[in-house]
């Protein structure tokens, strides 16, 4: 039984349609990449499987649950299981680093400050962050780290599934690639379930066991990142070359 | 013609989508309240936010309040020799109107415009999205320490209110205007019953809930970016004053 299976899941927002008959499975300790451009629903897709927005139509089952009709004290519990890092960090700017990494273990567990302390230090540890950091505030802190706060955060309450929302954007290539080795590393530590949205193959093809293409609301392609790359649709080899025209851009 | 009686019904249909959304934001809040777990940092923060941070703007105002109220009816009542009655009406009008009234409105413009800001930039930055993924429900975590302070602080605020309007009226009328301190004194207590410091504080409970919720909704419903949370800001303060207003109407004539 896949950990994360989305069936045939329909959204539409007013009249636009994001979601049109949707499917993709995950399995447990899979690290799967969701690549596509802009507006066609990956952020949408990720949301789903964390249950910030529920389907139309179709079904979200994680670990066995239909999250999607699940009442939201519950899915607020079942959340538990998630780690979430956001496409800009989405730290909380009235808090300082350490108070954010500790947020949720403060708020969902009965750890003592110590325990606490120690378990925000792991966390910087593990995204290499100076343990200094932690006094920061997240408006003095550059892209990149503010990612790996958002990271330090995301694994604190050591989640089963982590999931990435482009995790590289707005970061030049180098720091890209250190955030894309640190995904990579994550997800072998910590033995985790990992969905990455990205429009960065080069990101994509570094951390993927498996990579898939959404196209129209719907995944058009998946494979590992060399059946991915060998592709024959039109669509995945434009999107890889990044050419302006095919079938993306009719 | 058709497009007139178009946009009178859609403002209609506005104003009920948007009563029911404040009602049921209302019923969430309540809920989330006795639901663990209890930030009560975050509650005391909130309360000292209200409340304490509120006094200067509440001093000057209430203050002042009271005095030129004492003014105005220390001229007025002269014409027909009614100077002792100078200290009741000061004393009513601020416990029972101006000092809830009042208070609820500096607090909208000072507390609930930055409430509605705070949570609304927290929605474009995906800070809100961020709560419920670290599976915090933001009602229960934004709103219920809010709203509590200001159910709890509008009525100390107010209560506080009372006392330096009376005191404002008081400087004013004994030591400006002459009038005999004694009598002033008495004419201030003897026309008042608890009754009247009561419906003034539980007026103001209810404000307190009012301006809380609003700016709370406001933010939490906050889209496009930095324009919208200008946008979100401006109609917290405008709706929470106006609520307020027209439930002072319909509260006094319950209480009263």
């Amino acid at each position: 039984m896949p950990m994360i299976s989305l069936q045939h899941v329909y959204k539409s927002f007013g009249d636009k349609r994001v979601l049109d008959d949707m499917s993709l499975d995950i399995d447990e300790g899979e690290s799967v990449v969701i690549v596509g451009g802009s507006g066609t629903g990956k952020s949408v897709t990720l949301k789903h499987i964390i249950g910030l927005l529920r389907p139309d139509k179709g079904k979200v089952v994680v670990d066995g649950e239909d999250i999607g009709t699940m009442p939201e004290y519950e899915l607020n519990r079942f959340r538990r299981r998630f780690g979430m890092a956001f496409q800009e960090g989405a730290l909380f700017d009235s808090m300082s680093v350490f108070e954010n990494i500790a947020f949720p273990l403060r708020r969902h567990t009965e750890m003592t400050e110590k325990q606490v302390r120690d378990r925000v230090e792991e966390c910087l540890d593990l995204v290499h962050l100076e343990r200094g950091a932690g006094a920061k505030r997240p408006s003095e802190l550059s892209g990149g780290m503010r990612r790996r706060v958002g990271f330090a955060r995301a694994i604190s309450l050591k989640p089963a599934i982590l999931l990435f929302d482009e995790p590289t954007t707005g970061l030049d290539p180098v720091i890209s690639d250190v955030i894309a080795e640190l995904i990579r590393e994550m997800d072998h530590t910590l033995n985790t379930t990992t969905v990455t949205i990205t429009h960065d193959m080069k990101v994509a093809f570094k951390i993927a066991d498996r990579v898939a293409m959404l196209f129209k609301g719907k995944i058009v392609e998946q494979g590992t990142p060399d059946v991915f790359q060998r592709s024959t649709s039109p669509i995945v080899q434009q999107f890889i070359e990044g050419r302006a025209e095919g079938p993306l851009t009719e | 013609m058709t497009a007139v009686f178009e946009s009178i019904g859609l403002f209609f249909v506005r104003v009920f989508e948007e009563t029911g959304l404040w009602f049921r934001m209302l019923w969430r809040t309540f809920r989330w309240t006795f639901r663990p777990p209890f930030s009560i940092g975050e509650w005391a923060r909130q309360m000292v936010r209200v409340g304490f941070d509120s006094i200067p703007v509440v001093v000057l105002t209430t203050m002042f309040t009271g005095m030129v109220l004492a003014l105005q009816t220390f001229n007025g009542f002269a014409r027909v020799h009614a100077e002792n009655f100078v200290g009741s009406v000061v004393s009513l009008a601020m416990l029972r109107e101006l000092s809830p009234v009042l208070v609820a409105l500096m607090v909208t413009g000072r507390v609930g415009s930055s409430m509605a800001a705070e949570i609304g930039t927290m929605r474009v930055t995906e800070q809100i999205d961020a709560l419920k993924a670290l599976a915090t429900d933001p009602v229960q975590y934004l709103f219920v320490p809010r709203v509590i302070a200001g159910i709890v602080m509008l009525p100390l605020l107010t209560i506080l209110g009372d006392a330096l309007g009376i005191y404002g009226g008081y400087l004013v009328a004994v030591r400006l205007m002459g009038a005999n301190p004694v009598i002033y004194s008495g004419a201030t207590y003897n026309f008042l019953d608890m009754n009247d410091l009561w419906s003034g504080v539980i007026k103001s409970a209810a404000f307190g809930l009012i301006l809380t919720l609003t700016g709370c909704v406001r933010g939490y419903y906050t889209y496009g970016g930095a324009e919208g949370v200008g946008r979100s800001t401006t109609n917290a303060v405008v709706s929470a004053s106006l609520i307020i207003l027209l439930a002072d109407f319909f509260l006094t004539k319950v209480l009263f």
